[in-house]
Formats: C-alpha cells, structure tokens, sequence
C-alpha cells in the first residue's frame, strides 16, 4: 500500500480534532494574553490577585487532593479482594461496580441529596437517634462535594486497580512468606510496590477527573461553594465575561496538564528503578 | 495475606461494594414514595410519579434528542476514527506515537473547556447551527474511546492475515471491509457503545450548546432538580438505571462485559 493513502485515511480525524479542539481552544486563549499593555500577561495577574478567585482555585486542588487520597484508600482492599476471586465471581463484581460507572452522573449526585439533605437520610437517623437536635448542613459545602466526587470515582479507581492486581505474581509474595515475612511487610515491601503503575494511573483519573468535573459541584456545591469549573460557566454564561472564563480555563488546563506531567515522570522514574533493580 | 480467603479483607471490600450500590438502591426506593417531596422511609406506594415523568416535555424530548445525538456522535466517531486507526498502525509513519497522542488529546481536555470553546468558535465565529455544534462536541467526546479500543485489537490482528489476501488478488479496499472489518468487530462494538454511553449522559458540553428547541435528557433533568424537590427526579433516574442496565445486558451477550474495561 502507498504512504500517500495514509494521508487520506487519517485526514478526517486531524482535521475534526485541529478545528474542533484546537482552534477552539487557540481562540479563547488569544484575547487572555492582553495585547495593549506592555505585560502580556495583565490578565491572568488581575485574576489571580483577586481573593475570590484563588479561593476557588485552592477549594479545587483541595477537593481533588482529598478525593484521590480518601478513594485509593477506600478502592485498595476492594481491588486486592476482587481481582483474586474466581472467574465467575470476579466478573460478576465488576458488572456491579461497572453499572454505578455508566450511570448518569445526575442520577449519582442526586442519590446524594437524598442521603444528606436537611431532611436526608443521615439527619433523619442522627436525629431520631438523638444525636443531634437540629439538622446538619452537609449539603451545598466542600465536604458534599467530596463526598460526592469520591463516590463518582470510586469505581474508576477499583477498575484500574482491579487490572494491575490481575497481574501480580503470587508466587513472589508466597516466596516472601516462606522466607519469613509477615503479611503487613509483604504489603509494604512487596505488593505495593509492584501496584506503583497501577495505583498512580488511578490517581491521575480521579485527580483530573475530580479537578474538571461539572456536574457534581453544581449539584452538590450550589452556588457558594463554586470550584473552577461551575466558576467558568457562570462567568460564561450567567455573567457574559467571557475572558474572565477563558483565564479560568487556561488556567484549569495548565493545572491538570502540570499534574499529569509530574505524575508521569514519576511513573518513568519508577519503572526505570524497577527495571534496574 | 492477601489471597481470596483473607476475611477482614472480604468483610471491607463487601462493605465497600453495599456502599457503591446504596445510594442507587435509595434513589429505587423513593421513587415510589407517595409524598410531595422526597422522604425516606416512605409512606404508602404509588406510581404516580413514574406517570409524571410522561407528563414532562422536556423529560420525552431530551430523551429523544440525547438519544439523536449519540448515535450520530458515536457513529461519526468510528467512521472517521477507524480509517485514522488503521493507517496508524498499518502504514509505518513517521510520527504514528505522537498522531496517536493528537487524537487522544481530547479526553485531557476538561469537558467544560471543550464545550465552552466549541460554543465560541462554532456558534458564535463559525455560525454552525446548534444541533451540529452539539453533534461535534459529543463527535469529539467519542473520539478517543474509537482510536484507543480499536487500536488496541488492531495491534492484535496479524497483518500477514492481510497481507495473504492482497496476494490471493484481494484489493486493499475489498481485504479492508472483508478480512479487517469482522476481525476488529467485537472492539468496534465495545466502542460504540463506550462512546454511546458516555455521550448520552455528558452534561458539561451539551450545557453550553443548548437552546431552547435542544434540551438534553441530563440537562433537563438538572433543570427540573434545581425548581422541583420531588420524587419525579427518582422516578427518572429509575427508568435511566433500566436504561443502563439493558445496555450492559445486550453488551454482556454480545461481546463479554471486559471488552469494555480493557
């Protein structure tokens, strides 16, 4: 087969992708970088000195940060237990944790409503327990969006986990625990960090997806407690300050690129001492 | 420690597992409740609510409109991916890794940008009519999950198998649609219906490309959430776990849950 058809048959793709995402995105970054005043990048210092807006900007990383940890913590065991049942069990399990992952995320984030609501299932309990005497705000702060975005991405964590457990060599840890290691040790020292690859991929899914997610902020955040992303659309839409939210997602972009990037460098590193070891 | 009998290990993933299915099995349970608002335990049963959601225009014509959308989407998607695909791993480019990486490049992109830029450049420069704008911004959702599942069986498929048919006097197109095709179907399917899925329930880019003749299943139920307080909303979330729930069957019969997770 000729070179030149190859063109052809990836033209579409790179054309869809140059004018649909590139040249959108080359678009709303040009008017950021303020072309009259001598310092290009007026703009973006505007933005970021303002209180408020770094407020969002901190409440973002700090969700996504608390999100990813508290998931891997609550993903790890199930993942372990899961990828060593038999066939049958294994696939019925993640059918279970798969369906939950193809649900709408309206759906996912209004079963949240539900249980932390002012009249929600928790203060129902806590209340006719008597262990509170009036109802907790829990929904619309951070802690609900956390909530919220931990249980959206618990799956994803447990799948990418489940997948690098699968391929553990049992027999390494069996030779861990003839030569006299105690099962806590031969975690730390042996299971984990055979799972780096895994558990880091996991991280940078639920990172960037708890860094850039929509839906669960609008829902359970309302309106006072905007992150990045509800912050782009009101200032786009509800507010018509278009560069103002073109800044913000520059600045989202870079964000989530910077943390994939580092994260992928550690990847490296470690797969190289992996190797050398 | 850590073999499958272990049983603190069973008891925290079991534990685990009723806390994924919970919420959804709340959000069952209040769809039937016969109050106003939604209240847990409920008191009494009814369906009414369910006969509500028939009752809601926007609910019966985002359904239709989402449903639109993603086919086209998905559709377009593997017919403009799956050639790109194959010339990626067929033809020995040059830069073949960093094409891979152009075309994958739109699952980095927070899909709030996504359909923030779209709506700038397509509507508001370009004077794209809506519903194609709303089209392309679902296209490009589904791109990656085309270039990445497919590419992955392509790598599986021996190329001698085409090679054998070009010399038995096959022409590429006819080895393409006769050899290529079947073998690569199951993962054309698996993408299908990643792509369907994942663009049926997408809230931030329809967001942005909506109007008032185009109201999508999810924003509509987002707008009915922010003015109502009652167990329609449940009622609805119900019929689209069904939804879900169907697609996972037919998927499970046709092709084996995994191929959607590999």
């Amino acid at each position: 087969m000729r070179k030149s058809s190859a063109f052809w048959l990836i033209l579409p793709a790179l054309l869809g992708v140059l004018l649909f995402v590139f040249y959108p995105l080359f678009q709303i970054a040009l008017p950021t970088f303020h072309s009259g005043s001598a310092n290009i990048f007026s703009l973006y210092e505007k933005f970021l000195s303002e209180n408020y807006n770094l407020q969002v900007i901190g409440r973002t990383i700090l969700i996504a940060i608390i999100t990813t940890i508290i998931t891997l913590v609550l993903s790890f065991p199930a993942a372990l237990w899961i990828a060593r049942q038999k066939k049958f069990l294994k696939s019925l399990l993640s059918l279970l944790i798969l369906f939950p992952m193809l649900t709408n995320a309206v759906v996912r984030n209004f079963a949240w409503i539900i249980i932390l609501g002012k009249d929600g299932v928790i203060n129902e309990i806590l209340l006719s327990l008597h262990i509170i005497s009036s109802p907790l705000n829990i929904l619309y702060t951070n802690t609900s969006i956390i909530i919220g975005s931990i249980y959206l991405f618990l799956p994803i964590m447990i799948m990418s986990l489940i997948g690098s457990v699968s391929e553990l060599n049992l027999e390494v840890e069996e030779a861990a625990a003839v030569l006299g290691a105690r099962p806590l040790v031969s975690l730390i020292k042996i299971i984990i960090p055979q799972l780096t690859t895994g558990i880091l991929t996991g991280c940078i899914l639920v990172f960037a997806g708890t860094m850039t997610a929509y839906t669960t902020p609008q829902i359970l955040g309302g309106n006072r407690h905007l992150v990045m992303s509800t912050l782009i659309y009101q200032q786009a839409m509800t507010l018509g300050n278009w560069t103002n939210a073109s800044v913000i997602a520059i600045i989202l972009i870079i964000i989530s690129a910077l943390t994939m990037l580092l994260m992928g460098r550690v990847m490296k590193k470690i797969d190289r001492r992996a190797i050398n070891a | 420690m850590l073999d499958s009998q272990n049983k603190t290990l069973r008891v925290i993933s079991i534990l685990i597992l009723f806390l994924i299915m919970l919420p959804l099995v709340l959000v069952i349970v209040t769809s039937f409740g016969n109050q106003a608002s939604i209240s847990l335990p409920i008191h009494g049963f009814t369906f009414e609510w369910y006969k509500n959601v028939f009752a809601q225009p926007d609910f019966i014509a985002g359904f239709k409109m989402s449903l639109l959308v993603a086919l086209i989407a998905s559709l377009a998607a593997l017919v403009v991916g799956i050639p790109a695909v194959y010339a990626l791993t067929r033809f020995k480019l040059r830069h073949s890794s960093w094409l891979q990486s152009f075309f994958l490049s739109p699952a980095l992109i927070p899909e709030i940008v996504i359909g923030f830029s779209l709506y700038q450049t397509a509507v508001i420069t370009m004077k794209l009519p809506l519903l194609l704008s709303l089209i392309i911004g679902h296209f490009l959702l589904c791109v990656p999950y085309v270039i990445r599942l497919i590419t992955a069986s392509m790598l599986l498929l021996d190329p001698h198998i085409e090679e054998a048919a070009w010399i038995c006097g096959s022409s590429p197109k006819k080895t393409f649609f006769v050899i290529v095709l079947p073998n690569i179907k199951t993962s054309i399917i698996a993408a299908f219906m990643m792509c369907f899925i994942n663009s049926f329930n997408n809230i931030p880019i329809s967001l942005f490309l909506n109007g008032p003749e185009l109201n999508m299943l999810p924003t509509a139920i987002l707008n009915y959430l922010q003015n109502n307080y009652d167990p329609t909303v449940s009622a609805i979330s119900v019929m689209l776990m069904i939804f879900t729930a169907l697609i996972m069957f037919v998927v499970e019969k046709v092709l084996g849950i995994n191929e959607l997770t590999r």
